[in-house]
Order: C-alpha cells, then structure tokens, then sequence
C-alpha cells in the first residue's frame, strides 16, 4: 500500500490523539490488543447468565430512581384525606407505605418504575436459576471452573437476600406478613431464638427499626456484594475462556467462536436492550404488587391465596408440609422441629448438595484434568439425573407453596393435598432419578443405534433371496463425531486390599467407600461407538470400503477447511451391502 | 487409582489396523448467508435495521411526550394509561436497538468462527519455583521467622481488634435485650375487649352464637409508643358457640375462662405467628391462611391439621358490671410462635 492519499478526517483524528493519550497514560494499547479480537464460543444458552446480568443492571438503574422517592421510616403518619387514592384516606401507615403510594401515583413515571423493579427481581431470579441449571447439566463446573461455580451459589444466595429484602421494604400487609413469618422462624432457633429475633428487629417485632435496616442491606450491602462477586465471576470466566458445546473441530485445547470487537461485544451491547426492553413491556402492560390493594401493614388481618414471590415459595411449602408434631420439649425448654426443619434443615442440604456437587463429582471421578468441551447431558447419566432429582424436589415444595391455591382452583381438601405432597417429597425425587437415568442411557442407545447403522430411509428393498431390508443412510462424519467425541467415564479401580505379601493396605477403606460412590456414578453407562465397531457392523466383505472412509476422517481440519469426508458415503443397507 | 483423560484428542491406535476411537472431522464448511451473496438481500435487511432504529427514537420521543401530556392523574384510569404508554414507549425505545442491533449482527456482520488456543490454567513449573523463590526471600526480608513472639502478638491483636466494632454493634442493635416482654402482653385483669380496629368495648349481649369478632385490648388505640409492637401479640379472636357444642369452657386449672359459650383465643399462630383469621362456622374451626395450620375452638383450640403443634392460647374472659366483656388477666401462656424459653419461668 502506497502512503495515504487522503488525509484522515477530522474525527480519525482527534481519536487517534486520544487514543494516544490515554495509552501514554495507562498503556490500555495492552489491553486492547488482548481483548479486542478474543474469541467468545456461542450458543443460545449461554444467553442466560448475560440475562441475569442485564436484570441487574436494570434492577441498578430503576433502583437508584426508587431510592430518590422511598422513605424508609417506620414513622407513623396519616394518608391525607385529600390524597389521591380513595381507598387509603385517613388511614394510618409507616412513611414507608406512604412514599410507595406517592411513588406509585404522584411521581410521573414512579409506578412504571416500581414495577420495573419488581419484574426485573423477578427475572433475575429466575435468569440465575436457570443458568446454573445450564451449567450443571453440561458439566461446566468442571475443573478449573469449580470456584466460578461456587461464585454464582453465591450470587444466587445473596439475589434471594437482595429480593427478600427488597420486597418488604414497601411495609404492606403481604409483605409484613412475610416478615412475621421471618420472626417466628428467627426465634425458633434452639438457644439464641430470642435474641436473634431482636438482633434483627431491634426489640419487638415489629418496632421501628426493621425497614431502615433492610434498606441499607437492600440498596448497599447486597447489591456491593453482588457486583463485587459478579465482577469475579466475569473475570474468572474471561481467564478461564468460555466452555463450548461438542461439535467437530470443537476440542478441549482450543476455543471456537466469534472475536469479542465486532461480534461478541455487539451482541452483549445489544442484548442488555433487548433484556431491558422485554422488561420494560412486561412493567407497562402487567400490574405487580399492587400494594394499594393490600393496605399497609398491621398485625391483624390477613388475606387468604396470599403469595410470596416465587423464588420464597420452597421455603413457604416445606413450612406447609411439616407436620407439627414435631415439636418436642427438652426438660423446661422448646425444640421447634417443626420449624427447624423445613426452614433450615431441608433448604439446608439443597443448597448444599448443589454447593458442593463439583467437588463431589470430581472426587467420584478421580479426574484431574481440565474439561472445556461440554457434557451433552445424556452422557452423564448419574449428574442429569441427580440434577433433575433435585429439580423435582424443589419443584413439589414450590407446589406446595401454594397448596391453598391448588385446593380452591381443583376443588380439592388441603389435607389431601398436603399429605400427597408429603409422600411425594419422598418419592418424586427417587422416581425422577430413575426415569431420568433410563432416559439418558436410553438416548445414548439410541446414538450407538444411528452411529451403527444410519439413519432410517423408510425406504424398502428386496434382495434377489427374497429379503426385504429398510435402507440406512450413515451418518456423516460431523453427526457421527457429535454421537463418539466424549468418553464413558467408568468406575475407579483401586489397589487391592492386601500386597503380594497378604499384608493389609493401609487406606483400603477409604478408597473402598470412594470406588463405591464411583460406581454408583458409573456402574450403568453406555461406551460411544468405535471404528472398529462401526466396520464390524458393517460386514466383512465391505470392511476395506468402510476402513478407508473411517481413516478419510483423520486429520483435524484447520479454520473453516472443507469437512472432508463430510458427505455420505452413498446409502448403505445394515448389513454393509450397498442398495 | 486409575486416572484418565476424557477428553484426550490423542487418538490411540489399537492393535488391529483401526483406531480406539473417531477422529474429529474438523470444523464445518463456511457456508455463506443469503445476505452474503444477495446485495438485494442485504439491502432489505438493513432497511429492517433502519426501521427498527427509527422506531426505538419514535420510542424515546413518546416517553418524553407521555411524560408531559399523560400525567398519572387522579383516577385509576388515568394511572392505568400513564403507566401503560410510558411502559410500552419505553420499551420500544430499548426494543428497537436491542432488536435492530442484534439483527444486524446476525444477518450482516461477518459471521466467520476463529479458533483460538487454550493453555492449561496452571502457571508452568518454572515460574512456580520463581513466585515460591520470591516469596522465601519476601519472607527473609521481613525477619519475622526469627521473632515467634512479636509474630503471636500480631496475630492476637489483628484477631482481637474486630470486637472493638462487633461489640458496640451487637450491643446497640437489640436496643434493650429483655427477651422477657415475649411472654406479656398488654391484656390485664379488667381491660375490656374491643373491636379490631375501632377500638368499641364490645358488650356481651352484642354477640350471637356463631358470631366471630376480631377484638383488641380496649386503649390500645390510644397508646403513644409501640402500639404495633403491642398489637402484633394482643390480638384476640373472640367467637360465641352453643354452650352445647363447646367442650369445655375451664381452664386446664379447672376455672372458668368463657362467659356463656364465648370464648376468646390469642389470634396469633403458634406456628410462626400469622393471624389465624379464617373461621368456619359449621365445624367451629380456625384456619390459619398462611401454613393451614387448623385448631378446633369447640376443644380448646387444639390443633387438628396442620405444621403448629400447641393449641392458640385461651385469653380468660368474663363479664365487668356494665355487660362488658374484660379480660380477667393476661394470656396464662406467651402467644404466638414457640422459642426457647418459651415455657420457663
Ligand atoms: C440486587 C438485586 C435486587 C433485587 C433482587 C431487588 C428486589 C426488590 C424488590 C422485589 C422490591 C419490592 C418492589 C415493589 O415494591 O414491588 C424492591 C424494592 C426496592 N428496591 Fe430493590 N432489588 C435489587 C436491587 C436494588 C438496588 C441496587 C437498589 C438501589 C440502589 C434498590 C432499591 C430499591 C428500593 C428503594 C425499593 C423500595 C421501593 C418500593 O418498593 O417502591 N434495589 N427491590
Ligand atoms: S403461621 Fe399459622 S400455620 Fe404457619
């Protein structure tokens, strides 16, 4: 190229002298060049987590106006008689209650904002659920993910905290109801109750200090800790480079994908509209939490078919599903079991199981290496199915949660109600597992089946000896090597018991009950099909044809090369005799 | 112990002529879109772009011109409208980029994949000897190993310095600590039951069998401090039945807490505290809206369904001379949801 023959414009200009500036100053040339055309793997899935994102980044914005209006004051005062919703005039409520109804009708755009908030927790919540699902059924915890894992069980915990506090805030009737509830919880704690109770309420509920509280843990402590941890979660995923799905030319050595200037960064850009946007309608066009319906709060009435929202419904039915007989005196004092239990214990070991399931897994494993292709979730039989297991669980105590709903919509007892779901909390989740494993290893059959033997054609021919076939069309080598790239993981073995000399190994145990647990993950699996299998179902008098195109297949090809040995070798009949 | 690679691409030849395993086929062929090889094609889909951009400035205009022509007003309908042509401009001010964006991206933006390397995370064994090397010398500077005892006392006062924060903290936030006020509440010998939340002594001639009155300690209306904190355990429930149908009216002691078929019960859950608010005439039973917990007030307010284990604590009642039902005495129980030391002196 000969030198410029145009003179750069005014705006190229005056970019490249700030450009210049700046990298004098803080050398971001460096950084540039290292993320400008870094590659980003894509798939529609991975969509979820940058949803979670977006809704907080919403949940910030909208928030920050909310903050310029909300009173957070257990002051009482007295809606005026000439304020502009009816129903309220002359009633009595906290400041708080009265600066959301001002929020709600008088400040243009306030309500619109309200509900933004609200929906966006929503969908947040919801957004992080449905990531980690995503993760865990494709094995992306895996190492060296397994802290990010722990970062996003985080960043779930502290999304509940942000959204439990944040809905009492308004101090309505629905929401200080919740709050009571929250109290009686509190003091059946064994020991310290009491005192926890008014650790949290500064004395009685419901006193004068909770909503100033939650609101410093709503808007600074919860939020500062979330963009903290998501800043972590991002950088650690950057340093990691994202997973990517299994597919040809996909390995665990290399990243496949769009560069982060234009496509990724674009796309990242572009959907924080779309997520904003979707939210935005969903605040125009759908009335929630209407607390002018509901009336401040006072510890007296109480409306029946009342919901928290979703994400606190589990824990609202495993409070349904306890029976109460648990509750036992120890000599003068009171064991509240009945509280315990469904408010701790169990949201206790669903939470822990899922914390600590990577290193549960890994430790079954015996696996050290790193993992960036991902899982197709049938071929981790155990993990789907323990995962779905999970789901179920959950799943029935969010039903549960709303037991009362169920009764009134289907005209059914609540006690009959409730005493299913008390079975089924103990069975649904074994049930799950076992169908979710069959299923899986079901579709892992069923891959063999097309890698074998091709798919069916319907079409059907005769042979002269007067046999009729189904003509099979063989996979191509990309859809063959989506069904053979991963490895069954089998059980671990482990040294025997005793040496040659019949001396007892120390550890034997240990190692026992490990290979136990792996066999447990891996005793039923199905192996991906070889060559040699292929070849051997192919017959023998065809075998030379078939080895040569199964070799055709060798060398990995390089960026965007031509997938030799891509298209079908003509139509194949099971038994390897062309038709 | 077995270790293995799962996703090792080294594909290990085995004895025969075939390998273990398939090799990749490698990446897929780059097919281009229709835009790619269409100019008509690519100029439609950028007239979509321009469009949805357009629409996303129409968007920003309308929220500006709602914002000043549509205020909330003062009817519901007009809140309705303001909030839904704010919502729906709104998002078409964000729709229109987000979706317009993403279109073009899609559609028109190069759609090449690029391979990129992976390294393994672990820093390579060089430079772990070096960051270890570093760090025996960072703590040869520092002299510390030889000086045990000024290192204890460190320790001892960066552990100990946090209670300088944590103990006012603690202290202050339970304001006075006496756990003791759960175990009273503001019903004495002689406070009349009023209605909830007037505040109207109730007469026991106004109450018919089957009748069922929220009531509140007469005077709790005027309180200047904590009148919530009060409310929230004084709560009664006070139901008149067929002096038939109630099973008994006497205390486990033998007295008598009713006053001709009414009986009055703490309206506070024993469960965790919700009002039991839901009554059902026919069967005399109180529901608990918020856990279904179910007590039978015919028998004491036991429990018959339902996660809370302890029957709703009686308030005992009677008659003053004027035909007002009083209170003979607080609740002989701490009401609402158990804790600890809930039955100790
Ligand atoms: C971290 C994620 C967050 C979640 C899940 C969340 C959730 C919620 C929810 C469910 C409500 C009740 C809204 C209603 O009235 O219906 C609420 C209220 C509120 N939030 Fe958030 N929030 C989050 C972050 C924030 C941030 C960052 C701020 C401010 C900087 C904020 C400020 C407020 C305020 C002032 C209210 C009370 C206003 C009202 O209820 O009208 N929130 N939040
Ligand atoms: S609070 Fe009444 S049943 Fe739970």
């Amino acid at each position: 190229m000969s030198e410029l023959k145009t003179p750069p414009s005014g705006g190229a200009k005056a970019a490249a002298a700030t450009a210049d500036y700046l990298d004098q100053r803080t050398g971001v040339g460096n950084a540039v060049k290292f993320f400008a055309r870094k590659v980003f793997p894509d798939h529609w899935s991975f969509f979820l987590g940058e949803i979670a994102l977006y809704s907080f980044v919403t949940l910030l914005i909208s928030g920050v106006f909310l903050t310029l209006f909300f009173v957070p004051s257990m002051s009482e005062v007295t809606y005026p008689t000439e304020g502009v919703w009816a129903t309220m005039r002359g009633v009595e409520m906290s400041e708080a209650f009265s600066s959301t109804l001002r929020l709600s009708f008088e400040v243009r755009g306030g309500l619109l904002m309200r509900q933004i908030h609200h929906w966006a927790a929503l969908v947040f919540m919801a957004a992080i659920v449905v990531h980690m699902m995503r993760v865990f059924f494709t094995g992306a915890f895996r190492k060296p993910r397994e802290i990010n894992w722990v970062v996003g069980f985080v960043l779930l915990i502290l999304g509940l905290a942000a959204g439990f506090s944040g809905y009492s805030l308004p101090d309505d009737v629905l929401s200080g109801n919740g709050l009571r509830i929250t109290d009686g919880v509190i003091k059946a704690i064994p020991i310290i109750g009491s005192y926890m109770s008014y650790f949290v309420f500064g004395g009685e509920f419901p006193g004068h200090d909770l909503i100033p509280r939650l609101f410093t843990v709503h808007i600074l402590l919860v939020p500062g800790l979330i963009l903290a941890l998501i800043g972590l979660h991002l950088f650690l995923m950057v340093m990691h480079k994202h997973t990517q799905y299994p597919g040809s030319g996909r390995k665990n050595t290399n990243v496949v994908g769009y560069p982060a200037v234009p496509v990724y960064a674009g796309k990242l850009l572009f959907n924080f509209f779309v997520v904003f946007g979707v939210i935005a309608l969903m605040a125009g066009t759908m009335t929630i939490n209407p607390v002018w319906n509901y009336g401040p709060y006072d510890p007296s009435p109480v409306s029946a078919g009342a919901q928290p929202d979703w994400y606190m419904l589990f824990l609202e039915g495993a409070l349904r599903l306890m029976p109460g007989a648990t509750e036992v005196m120890i000599g003068p004092y009171t064991l509240s079991l009945n509280v315990i239990i469904p408010a701790m214990i169990v949201p206790g070991i669903l939470f822990t199981a899922l914390a600590a399931y990577p290193f549960l897994e890994a430790f079954a494993t015996g696996d050290k290496s790193e993992h960036h292709v991902l899982d197709r979730p049938r071929n981790r039989p155990f993990r789907t199915a323990f995962g779905v297991a999970l789901l179920v669980a959950f799943f029935i105590l969010v039903l549960a949660g709303s037991n009362d709903l169920i009764a009134t919509h289907f005209h059914l007892s609540i006690n009959d109600i409730t005493w299913t779901f008390r079975v089924f909390l103990f069975l649904g989740p074994w049930i799950a597992f076992v169908v979710t494993k069959r299923i899986c290893l079901g579709l892992q059959r069923k891959d063999r089946e097309l890698v074998l033997h091709g798919h069916e054609t319907g079409r059907i021919v005769r042979f002269a000896s007067g046999e009729y076939i189904e003509v099979h069309k063989p996979l191509d080598a990309h859809e063959r090597w989506l069904r053979v790239q991963h490895e069954a993981v089998r059980p671990l073995e482990i040294e025997p018991a005793e040496d040659s000399r019949g001396v007892r190994r120390k550890g034997y145990k240990a190692d026992r009950m490990r290979q136990r647990l792996s066999q447990l993950f891996y005793e039923d699996r199905v192996e991906p099909v070889t060559p040699a299998e292929v070849a051997a179902a192919h017959g023998h008098d065809e075998h030379d044809e078939q080895h040569t195109a199964i070799e055709g297949h060798g060398q990995p090809a390089g960026v965007g090369a031509s997938a030799h040995g891509a298209e079908p070798d003509g139509e194949t009949a099971p038994d390897g005799r062309n038709s | 112990m077995s270790t293995h690679d799962p996703h090792s691409d080294v594909v290990v030849h085995g004895e025969g002529e075939l390998p273990d395993r398939f090799d990749d086929p490698g990446l897929h062929e780059h097919k281009p879109r229709q835009a790619d090889v269409d100019p008509k094609v690519a100029k439609r889909v950028e007239r979509q772009v321009l469009f949805l951009f357009t629409l996303s400035i129409l968007g920003t205009i309308g929220v500006v011109w709602a914002y000043f022509a549509l205020p909330p007003g003062e009817t519901p309908d007009s809140m309705r409208t303001s909030n839904v042509v704010l919502g729906v401009c709104l998002a078409l001010s964000l729709l229109g980029i987000g979706i317009g964006g993403n279109h073009y991206i899609k559609v028109l933006m190069s759609n090449r994949e690029y391979v990129e390397e992976r390294h393994e995370q672990r820093s390579s064994d060089e430079t772990r000897e070096i960051a270890v090397q570093m760090l025996k010398d960072g703590a040869q500077d520092s002299g510390l190993s030889r000086r045990g005892a000024l290192v204890g006392a460190g320790l001892t006062a960066l552990a100990l310095f946090p209670l300088a924060i944590v103990v006012p903290l603690i202290g202050n936030v339970g304001e006075d600590w006496n756990v003791r006020k759960f175990k009273h509440t503001m019903w004495k010998k002689g406070t009349r039951l009023a209605t909830d939340p007037q505040g109207r002594p109730i007469k026991a001639s106004d109450v018919t069998i089957g009748d069922v009155w929220h009531v509140i300690p007469d005077g709790l209306n005027e309180l200047e401090h904590g009148k919530l904190d009060e409310k929230a355990k004084a709560i009664v429930l006070l139901v008149r039945l067929d002096p038939r149908d109630l099973k008994s009216d006497q205390s486990p002691a033998g007295e008598t807490w009713g006053y001709d078929g009414i009986v009055a019960y703490s309206k506070v859950c024993t469960h965790v505290g919700c009002p039991v608010a839901l009554y059902e005439q026919q069967t005399h039973h109180l529901l608990c809206p918020c856990h279904q917990s179910t007590f039978d007030v015919a028998d004491a307010c036991k429990v018959v369904f339902g996660p809370a284990k302890r029957p709703l604590p009686q308030l005992p009642i009677t008659v003053d001379d004027e035909g007002y039902l009083v209170a003979q005495s607080d609740f002989h129980e701490p009401v609402g949801p158990s804790f600890w030391e809930r039955a100790t002196k």
